[in-house]
């Protein structure tokens, strides 16, 4: 039972994971990922997205997670808009029989989030806004999947 | 009827819009003349993509978009 979602308003995780918990009551373990914005140093935080696309790129990303891991329940929910420092931006969680499978699946949906979703972020700092620009460590971070645990 | 372009992420900057209707059909070519030279630079790279119709381009100078399609200008991505 899985939850892809685009998120306008606050993100409650609290609430989402108790959801998981309930809906896979089988699990032997839940992983979960919160991203949230730094608490000083940036003013205000936005995400923006392309509508035909960044949920299709999520429920694909979803598919490709089940693949790969042996999953009982899978939450990805990405907010969108303008967000406060504290906030949290992405809440990743995954359930599974046996714990390796839940957090590398969490691992695998984070790395894709990054930098392989349709999102586009920029930053207020000192009033300004600056658009972040993918790193490079996060190019490395997706790389790590090409080949492993690959849907045969 | 028209096609759409829309500008995404700092392309919209770029643009100084978040959209543009130009009459259709519109190939690469066109795409490059209307969107301005410094967006049509970026559009260039590799790095940017175009999707048309809600698919994005795996060669993105084949582009053929009839009236009434969207036309997204995808510059790298940052989530998470």
């Amino acid at each position: 039972m899985d939850d892809i979602r685009l998120v306008m308003g606050s993100l409650n995780t609290n609430q989402v994971m108790d959801q998981l918990a309930m809906v896979a009551p089988d699990a032997g373990g839940i992983a979960s990922f919160i991203g949230k914005v730094r608490a000083s140093g940036v003013d205000a935080l936005e995400l923006s997205y392309y509508e035909p696309l960044t949920l299709p790129s999520m429920q694909a990303l979803a598919s490709d997670a089940h693949v790969r891991f042996d999953l009982m329940g899978l939450v990805m929910l990405h907010r969108v808009g303008e967000l406060a420092p504290g906030e949290p931006i992405v809440c990743v969680a995954a359930a599974a029989r046996h714990r390796r499978d839940a957090i590398e699946a969490v691992d695998f949906c984070m790395d894709h989030l990054k930098s392989a979703a349709w999102f586009w972020k920029r930053e207020k700092r000192a009033g300004q806004w600056h658009w972040i620009e993918p790193r490079a460590a996060d190019h490395a971070d997706l790389a790590r999947w090409a080949g492993k645990n690959a849907p045969v | 009827m028209a096609v759409t372009i829309i500008f995404l992420g700092p392309l919209r900057d770029l643009a100084g819009t978040e959209s543009r209707e130009v009459p259709g059909p519109l190939d690469w070519a066109g795409l490059l003349d209307h969107v301005g030279e410094a967006v049509a630079e970026q559009l260039t790279e590799a790095r940017i993509n175009v999707a048309c119709g809600g698919k994005v381009l795996s060669d993105k100078t084949q582009l053929s978009a009839q009236d009434g399609e969207e036309v997204a200008l995808l510059p790298p991505v940052s989530g998470g």
